[in-house]
């Protein structure tokens, strides 16, 4: 089954809206929410263990999708630094008027610091819009997977997943 | 290229250095780390050149497999510089064909548990 | 001399999960790696791992290893690190040398009546021309370069393959502050995960799949390759060749199982490819068709840290069943779980084909591989 998700190696919008752990738009204008973007059947379930509220479900066999009960989830972004597909966002519609807040795992340096704005990037790491950098989690429950959260235009929110990478944070000496 | 800071990581650790001569070249290295992590480090990629068609070789398998990796060390041939730690006031001189007449022979015997790979019989 | 029940050969998951097992039914275990720090592939897994709690899913790969090493210890398994396995004789001897990356090597002999082997897998290779410039290396070698010795083989790299290997190796290369060029995948579709794949597109990374390399550039090391697409029959499409500088191009081309040790203890070898290639025979039991040798993990059939795991835990319960420190039926009981947990792991469009494979390796092996 070709697809854009094992051709390009990112999915589509359309992948996804048709993968059980993508919010409804109706919910997520609704608050934060979380967008599981794993639609994949894989042996993996941290998410569901990961989840305070029993929102993520993937059940017997493991392999199940990750589904969300998106009535259940506050989008708290606690599953974001849990899931090793590094495949957890939080989004929350509500942020501003004109913006959303979009959460999401980073785990290269360096790392953004609040206040920064930065080059906000779509699932193939192209160039969308410009950010502003709201929080950066890296709490030691999260175990060295930073959450970084930021605000982006509303009319983004279904394509933004992350920031540019910079290679200089290593100090390569 | 030492990677010192590492988002996993973290910050590489303080360590002893010693001092290995590669081919005259003073080069530090950090004390338990291989010759192979000290050359890469100071930048030295070619490590040998076969015997006969005098081709170069570096870094293959990293862990003592392919033996391509094999340089002069303190005058001994053929060692696995992938997975021979530095000392302090060692030799390391880049290798012709099988070394200073041929000593030490086979390479792949001198390996336990390897000898799985030869890259294209040019040894 | 040296005398135990039980000797695991290779301290990645599987064999240091079958030392925990047979250590905790009270067989004397002695675990072997040729390296110094236990763990196996895990000891360069910087990433969290896949599975569930059973397999500590979630917990980056060398922590996981810290982990089982610290039950094999409590469960009172004797683990000799730096000791290189290279001979089992008939009679269940084995040879090794101990102090080759530290000390002075030295020959032992080891006996034991019961034998694990668990020594993961390799890599393969592919050619091109130039593939073996310096510059040139397995992705597994940029691996233990940048997470164990902390030092960067190269700034520019292209990326020779797209399964799991591939894909978390690029995004490692970029966590250690290299940039990835592209990835180039034969295959018309990406080999790995798709969580993997996304994880280093939204990083900038092409995934060129329907793609191969044509040659490496370089007189003395490597400066770049040229790239081209290809289609169906692996021909080169004209016009779609290109050059990509990089400094580092780094093979993923697929593990197979390390079966050397297997083949000198006389087992029975079998082909599948959906496992990487020749392995050796076993049962659901993981025992082999020579009595008292068992294998668990890559080795018999490349898959994960997972069911390496699972299959580990396993042969450490058959082990212990054969040397009469647990019962028939308990060991049986024991086994069950782990298979539970085995078959749901195989599941899925990656899963399945590797379920297939080791159900007909297990049929066959019903017959080939003697009970106690
Ligand atoms: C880049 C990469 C990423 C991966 N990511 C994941 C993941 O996210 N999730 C997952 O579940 N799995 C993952 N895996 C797979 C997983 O690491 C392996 O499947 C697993 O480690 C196999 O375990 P093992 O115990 O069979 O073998 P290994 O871990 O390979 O251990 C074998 C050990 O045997 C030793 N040995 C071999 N021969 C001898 C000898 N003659 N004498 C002494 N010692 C010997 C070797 O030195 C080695 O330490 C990944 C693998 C790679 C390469
Ligand atoms: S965002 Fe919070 S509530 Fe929602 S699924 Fe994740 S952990 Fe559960
Ligand atoms: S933890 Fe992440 S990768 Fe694993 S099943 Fe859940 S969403 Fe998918
Ligand atoms: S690189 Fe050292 S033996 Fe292969």
């Amino acid at each position: 089954m070709p697809s854009t998700l094992t051709t390009f190696g990112y999915p589509s919008l359309d992948e996804l809206r048709s993968s059980p752990g993508y919010p409804a738009r109706e919910r997520a204008e609704k608050g934060p929410v979380a967008v599981i973007e794993c639609v994949q059947e894989i042996p993996c379930n941290p998410c569901e263990t990961a989840c305070p509220r029993g929102a993520i479900r993937v059940g017997i066999p493991i392999t199940n999708l990750p589904a969300l009960d998106a009535d259940k989830c506050t989008g708290c972004g606690v599953c974001i630094p849990k899931c090793p597909g590094l495949a957890i966002f939080a989004l929350d519609m509500t942020y501003s008027a004109t913006e959303a807040a979009l959460s999401f795992p980073h785990e290269y340096l360096p790392l953004p610091r609040p206040g920064d704005v930065v080059v906000a990037v779509d699932r193939g790491g192209k160039a969308v819009c410009a950010s502003r950098v709201l929080r950066v989690s890296d709490r030691p429950a999260n175990d060295r997977t930073a959450v970084v959260t930021i605000a982006i235009p509303k009319e983004h929110a279904d394509r933004v997943r992350g920031i540019a990478r910079r290679s200089e944070g290593n100090d390569i000496g | 290229m030492r990677i010192v800071h590492h988002p996993v990581l973290g910050e590489q650790p303080a360590a002893r250095t010693v001092e290995v001569t590669v081919d005259g070249r003073k080069v530090v290295a950090r004390e338990g780390e291989t010759i192979a992590a000290a050359l890469m480090a100071a930048g030295i990629k070619v490590h040998r050149y076969t015997r006969r068609k005098g081709a170069p070789r570096g870094l293959f398998c990293a862990i003592g497999q392919c033996t391509d990796c094999v340089m002069i060390v303190n005058g001994m041939p053929n060692v696995r510089t992938c997975v021979t730690p530095v000392a302090d006031g060692m030799t390391v001189e880049t290798q012709r064909g099988g070394g200073p007449a041929q000593a030490g022979g086979n390479t792949r015997r001198r390996s336990a548990g390897s000898g799985d790979r030869v890259r294209d019989g040019d040894d | 001399m040296t005398e135990f029940d039980v000797a695991v050969i290779g301290a990645g998951p599987a064999g240091l999960a079958a030392s925990i097992e047979a250590a905790r039914r009270g067989c004397r275990v002695l675990l072997m790696d040729s390296n110094l720090r236990p763990g196996g592939q895990l000891v360069k897994q910087i990433h969290k791992f896949f599975g569930s709690k059973e397999h500590r899913a979630g917990t980056r790969g060398i922590d996981i290893a810290v982990g089982l090493h610290r039950e094999a210890l409590e469960a009172g398994v004797v683990f000799w690190p730096d000791t290189s396995v290279y001979g089992v004789f008939p009679g269940g001897a084995l040879g090794a040398v101990r102090g080759m990356l530290g000390g002075e090597p030295r020959g032992v002999v080891v006996r034991a009546s019961t034998l694990i082997l668990a020594t993961g897998a390799s890599e393969n290779a592919v050619n091109f021309p130039g593939w073996t410039l310096p510059g040139v290396m397995g992705a597994g070698a940029a691996q233990t370069m940048i997470n164990v010795e902390r030092v960067l083989p190269g700034r520019k790299v292209l990326m020779v393959g797209s399964g799991n290997v591939g894909l978390i190796v690029s995004y490692q290369l970029m966590q250690a502050g290299a940039d990835v060029e592209a990835v180039v995948e034969a295959l018309p579709r990406v080999g790995g995960y798709g969580v993997h794949a996304a994880k280093i597109s939204r990083a900038g990374v092409p995934i060129l799949t329907s793609h191969t390399v044509l040659r490496a550039f370089g007189e003395t090391e490597i400066t770049g390759a040229e790239i081209a697409r290809i289609d169906e029959s692996w021909t080169p499409v004209p016009g779609t060749s290109r050059r990509v500088d990089a400094d580092l191009i780094c093979i993923a081309a697929g593990l197979r199982p390390y079966a050397r040790l297997a083949m000198l203890a006389g087992c029975r070898m079998t082909y599948s490819s959906a496992l990487g290639g020749w392995l050796p025979l076993h049962d659901r039991a993981m025992r082999t068709s020579v009595p008292g040798v068992y294998v668990a993990g890559d080795v018999g059939g490349v898959e994960e840290a997972s069911t390496a795991l699972e299959e580990g835990r396993i042969a450490g319960i058959s082990a212990s069943e054969r040397l009469g420190m647990i019962g028939a039926a308990d060991a049986a009981r024991d086994r069950e779980e782990a298979e539970a947990r085995l078959s749901s792991l195989r599941m899925g469009p990656f899963g399945r084909p590797r379920y297939d494979a080791k159900e007909a390796i297990y049929e066959e092996g019903a017959n080939a591989c003697p009970r106690p």
